[in-house]
């Protein structure tokens, strides 16, 4: 029997970590991109966009991601698509982030008070206008605390493609578990490799909010 | 011909009849206040001028740029009608030299330098000239209100609404804005305006407009309409004043 020392293990986990991070990053700078689309066609003035985009989101939001992710790795190869784990795993992720920050998006630019909308309608600016001088900029101050929360989400949420066999962290847990019996020790290591990975954005994160929660009069 | 005419201004709001075909004309350098019971719908006609809400029938018409029931150049109509609200309106995330900038830059392709010097004489007009980087958050109530008036008179608008401007200030910042508006008057600047400064209205308005239950129920000369009230409506408004 293969013997594992304590740097075999922590080799491997580190490993699945950085796999787990490059998942993280991947997905979410994609679904932000994807989010942003999706935000625009559901604040649009025009119905057909608007009602695509709130079916899109509430279709993420309303099953479970791995449900999500099953449905991307088993129903494409149906169609003779062979995805290979990395890619749907990515895929999945870029979908479900891109839902959430749309979602988490539009309740910003709804917080801007009605009264900015008409003092720049008055001021004889058109939509595009007052949504990119005077609207996202508000929005974004907004939005900042509530994403970068939501990152942690998305990290913790790559565990879930671990079930479709890509070795990120839990996976790569999973497997020297099984190989050193000692699965206490290992899953004790790859929860203090999320907790390293999360900790650092939720602090952020309060930070920021403290930040721009500071009262305004306007 | 009136630089500002409606005419069968009709409005609703679900069933709720708001405006019931009214007419007005604002002659060029005229200043006009609307006063009359809250509900009466001296707001919406305010807004209906500029486009902030739609018509359902009638026609408005700004020097020459025609808005009938709706349909019309809402753009050129608001480049012609700057409009100041109760609650200042100020773009937060901006200073008060750049929320005065904004709409000359944006709107009518005002380089940068050029559009910080209107901001800059603007605000000299409201006294507010040290005040250029200060953000809406550093500037009291009255100081904003007087941004937001700088903030409209930037796009050179032929006419300027102001509804209930003073409302929303503590008491002893009243006077500086009213002194602002009455300093406009007196330039010549065409006024349409709503308060509840009953003093004031007569002192600058040359036509006072009383409006009840959705209607132009009575206007003519400030100083006549107080003294001899045509209507028992306005009489009684008179009244509840006291
Ligand atoms: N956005 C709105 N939606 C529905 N009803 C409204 C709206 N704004 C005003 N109203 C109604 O229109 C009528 C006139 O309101 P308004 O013009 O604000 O009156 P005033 O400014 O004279 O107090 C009121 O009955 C008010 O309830
Ligand atoms: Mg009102």
């Amino acid at each position: 029997m293969m013997t594992f020392s304590l740097w075999d293990i922590l080799r491997n986990l580190l490993n699945g970590a950085a796999l787990t991070a490059v998942l993280s990053i991947t997905a979410f700078v994609l679904g932000s991109l994807a989010g942003l689309a999706i935000l625009f066609a559901r604040i649009s003035k025009y119905r057909a966009p608007r009602a695509f985009a709130k079916l899109y989101i509430e279709a993420f939001q309303g099953t479970p991601l791995l449900l999500q992710l099953f449905m991307l790795f088993f129903g494409l190869s149906l169609f003779g698509l062979d995805v290979p784990a990395w890619l749907a795993a990515c895929l999945g992720l870029m979908l479900f982030t891109s839902a959430f920050l749309a979602e988490i998006w539009r309740g910003c630019v709804e917080s801007v008070p009605r009264g900015q909308w008409e003092a720049s309608a008055s001021l004889a600016l058109t939509y595009g206008e007052q949504m990119r001088h005077v609207i996202l900029p508000q929005a974004m101050r907004v939005a900042i605390a509530p994403t970068v929360g939501f990152a942690v989400q998305v990290v913790k949420g790559t565990a879930v493609t671990s079930i479709i066999g890509f070795a990120e962290l839990t996976k790569t847990g999973s497997m020297i578990a099984n190989a050193t019996y000692q699965p206490f020790l290992v899953y004790v290591l790859v929860a203090l490799g999320y907790f390293a990975l999360c900790y650092p954005l939720s602090w952020y994160a309060q930070r920021l909010e403290r930040k721009f929660h500071a009262p305004r009069t306007n | 011909m009136p630089l500002v005419q409606t005419n069968r201004l009709h409005k609703f709001y679900g069933t709720n009849h708001v405006l019931k075909g009214i007419k007005l004309d604002v002659e060029e350098g005229e200043v006009v206040t609307i006063i009359g019971r809250s509900g009466s719908g001296k707001s919406t006609l305010l807004r209906t001028l500029n486009g902030l809400e739609s018509i359902d029938d009638g026609t408005i018409e700004v020097d020459g740029t025609a808005l009938v029931a709706g349909e019309g150049d809402l753009r050129a109509l608001r480049q012609k009608v700057g409009m100041v609200f109760q609650q200042f309106n100020l773009f937060p995330h901006l200073s008060a030299g750049q929320n005065v900038m904004l709409a000359p830059q944006v709107v009518k392709g005002t380089n940068k330098r050029e559009a910080a010097e209107i901001a800059r004489e603007m605000l000299a007009r409201v006294g507010l000239d040290q005040k250029f980087d200060a953000f809406p958050d550093q500037l009291s109530g009255g100081q904003q209100q007087r941004v937001a008036i700088a903030r409209a008179l930037a796009m050179s608008p032929k006419v300027l609404l102001c509804d209930e401007i003073t409302s929303a200030l503590d008491p002893e910042l009243v006077n500086e804005v009213l002194t602002v508006v009455r300093r406009l008057a007196s330039e010549g600047m065409t006024l349409i305006m709503v308060t509840h400064e009953m003093r004031f209205a007569r002192e600058v308005s040359d036509k006072l407009v009383f409006m009840h239950e959705g209607r132009v129920h009575e206007s003519g000369h400030p100083q006549e309409m107080f003294a001899q009230p045509a209507t028992p409506e306005f009489a009684n408004f008179i009244r509840s004043l006291h």
